[in-house]
């Protein structure tokens, strides 16, 4: 479950700026140069303050993941002239935005019930055990949050996992563990990507990683 | 069984690059400016005459859909918005197509957009599908630096040009007026219809919303010729080829396409390996994704795979995601997780949803463990009834669907779970 929005915490850091010009204007450039076309961009600006935190979170001590901070939010709505409560309210109605610090490894298990019909239950529980943590938590190193998520759309290759930007397919407890154990030790786990061809095991089938060619 | 030069989608599973020349190769963007040359009344009726209905959900003609835009571009200009926030569960087919085959979806984006007279189009992908966006951003650079979009698309004379936006995960926002809310910048919260959006869509301008398999479907259907397509399926109300996602307790899930019409058991055996421990180890299937009520095995062995089909037996394909579930399966969990999504997902806009599916929800908490009366069955089902139509979406019509399903075929495993508890519970002490 999202955290709710604590504008005046003590971890809300007082300002906050955009790090890549570039990529500012290049997700401004997407929409029509009216006021009402600008406000377009709120949603990837926010997604965009997130993953400057993350970057900067791996430097924090403890390390955190991404995360909005309400600074961030009030610097988009200075940016496209908006009331800041514009950008609260949407940065508070999509699951995806985090509104406050969570772990570097965000670990979100699907159970919706194509994925709990092939197991996510004992995916959950491997989880919880590996990473020490319940639902919700986040472990006191920074290292991991493990949260529930709604269905992840890629039903045919359940129990999912996605963990930050990635999507563990076809998971076992012991493919859970692998993963949870390269995360642990910093490496990148192979990301079993797996288009299923009708008649072929998940193991007879090519893995290739979208987008490459 | 669909003939293998009938399929739209060759690199549906990705065992070839994704790339332009691998698409070229296939016969995506050949002799593109031809098919343009058609005009825009041209690719219309050819629409028509396929017979195509949109592969979102609700099945609507996609060619009336494109000819209901203006004719004539006034002072506001045109869109085209592709929906690809593809999150009810079960489905995952349009993935397939934004990682494996995104030139197919690029070159029926302009194609689509020619035709309802839209320079530009804006493709909504949910925000978890990092790597599909990032596929598709990437052939949208391939396309645009070979002159196939942006200023003279194709050597045309039409302007075009396409970027991403991506969701953050809300499944509402795969509701088309809540979809054009959430591209505006605002909380995904469903609008009053009419204005339809081919009047006001986004940014109050005359638009178009498409399901990704929809749009990526035209270069094929404008190539060969709405009759070819018009000549697979089951009857000419449901025409062509459909994508499949076989997922559950099946022994291969995997997506596949196939002839729109195709019995739901041939499906499942052909594709899917067959059920697991055999179809008569079958307990349910939900035919169309999560919102379409469920079918016992005894309809599913003779049922076909197509809109009017699965209407015919109270359920519905929408976007043909076929989950199963065998014996081993609590069918009372399986829906009551269901309620807990719906719950989830709801905007919070309209009270019959905000509030009705939280109580749909806790009553079905209480029936997976018993924990009730039979007569709260028929409460329950009064719940839906009075949540499905009063609501500005479809979200709350979804919410109810599952569970008149489950009451309507699962109604004595209910009671009986409830008479079971009531015989084994504790009572409260005197």
């Amino acid at each position: 479950m999202k955290k709710i929005f604590e504008p005046d915490a003590a971890y809300q850091p007082d300002t906050f700026a955009f790090k890549d010009p570039k990529k500012v204007k290049d997700i401004l450039g997407r929409y029509p140069q009216t006021h009402q076309g600008r406000r377009s961009a709120v949603m990837p600006l926010l997604d965009l303050a997130q993953r400057q935190t993350a970057k900067e979170g791996l430097k924090a001590d403890p390390p955190h993941g991404g995360w909005i901070p309400r600074a961030a939010m009030d610097e988009i709505a200075r940016m496209l002239d908006l009331p800041p409560v514009k950008v609260y309210e949407v940065a508070t109605f999509y699951s995806m935005f985090q509104l406050a610090p969570v772990g570097v490894h965000l670990i979100q298990v699907c159970t919706t019930t194509p994925c709990w019909l092939r197991g996510s239950d004992r995916i959950l529980e491997t989880c919880r055990e590996k990473a020490g943590i319940d639902l919700d938590e986040t472990r006191p190193d920074g290292k991991f949050t493990l949260v529930e998520v709604e269905c992840l759309g890629a039903c045919v290759n359940a129990p999912i996992v996605q963990i930050n930007d990635d999507y563990y397919e076809d998971l076992t407890p012991e493919l859970m563990e692998d993963i949870l154990d390269a995360l642990e030790k910093d490496k990148k786990p192979k990301t079993a990507k797996t288009a299923k061809i009708p008649g072929k095991t998940p193991e007879s089938s090519p893995r290739r990683k979208p987008g490459s060619s | 069984m669909l003939k293998k030069e009938d399929r739209m989608f060759p690199n549906l599973y990705g065992t070839e690059s994704p790339g332009l020349a691998a698409a070229k190769a296939r016969g995506s963007w050949v002799d593109t400016k031809t098919l343009l040359e058609k005009g825009r009344d041209g690719i219309i009726a050819e629409m028509k005459a396929s017979g195509l209905r949109g592969r979102g959900g609700a099945g609507f003609p996609t060619g009336m859909k494109w000819s209901f835009m203006p004719k004539e571009i006034g002072d506001k200009p045109h869109f085209l918005v592709i929906n690809a926030d593809e999150s009810e569960p079960g489905t995952c087919k349009d993935r397939d197509i934004l990682r494996h085959e995104p030139h197919k979806l690029l070159e029926g984006a302009l194609l689509a957009a020619f035709a309802m007279g839209a320079h530009t189009a804006y493709i909504y992908i949910r925000g978890e599908f990092y790597h599909e966006a990032q596929a598709v951003n990437k052939a949208i650079d391939e396309a645009r630096d070979a002159g196939l979009i942006g200023k003279n698309a194709c050597g045309s004379g039409w302007d075009f040009d396409i970027y991403v936006h991506r969701g953050a995960g809300a499944y509402i926002c795969g509701e088309e007026t809540a979809l054009l809310n959430s591209l505006e910048g605002k909380k995904g919260q469903p609008r009053n219809k009419p204005p339809f959006p081919a009047m006001a869509g986004l940014y109050a301008c005359p638009t178009t919303v498409n399901n990704v398999e929809t749009i990526a479907s035209a270069p094929d259907i404008l190539r060969r010729g709405g009759a070819w397509f018009a000549g697979l399926g089951r009857d000419e109300k449901n025409t062509g080829t459909k994508l499949f996602c076989l997922s559950g307790h099946v022994n291969t899930p995997c997506n596949v396409e196939e002839e729109m019409g195709i019995p739901l058991k041939e499906l499942i055996e052909k594709h899917a390996g067959g059920v697991r421990g055999g179809w008569d180890n079958l307990k349910a299937i939900i035919p169309g994704g999560s919102s379409t009520p469920l079918l016992p095995k005894d309809i599913c062995g003779a049922v076909r795979m197509d809109y009017d089909s699965l209407r015919e037996v109270q359920s519905g394909l929408g976007t043909a995601a076929v989950i199963v579930m065998d014996q081993s399966t609590d069918i009372i969990y399986a829906i009551a997780r269901l309620s807990y999504f719906y719950m989830h997902e709801s905007c919070g806009q309209c009270t019959p949803c905000r509030e009705g599916t939280g109580w749909i929800w806790r009553i079905m908490q209480r029936m997976v463990k018993g924990n009730a009366t039979v007569s709260e069955i028929d409460m329950l089902l009064d719940v839906t009834k009075q949540i499905e139509g009063h609501t500005i979406c479809a979200h709350g019509d979804a919410s109810a669907w599952p569970i008149q399903g489950l009451i309507r075929h699962f109604r004595d495993e209910m009671e009986d779970r409830i008479r079971t508890y009531r015989k084994t519970a504790p009572r409260i002490a005197a």
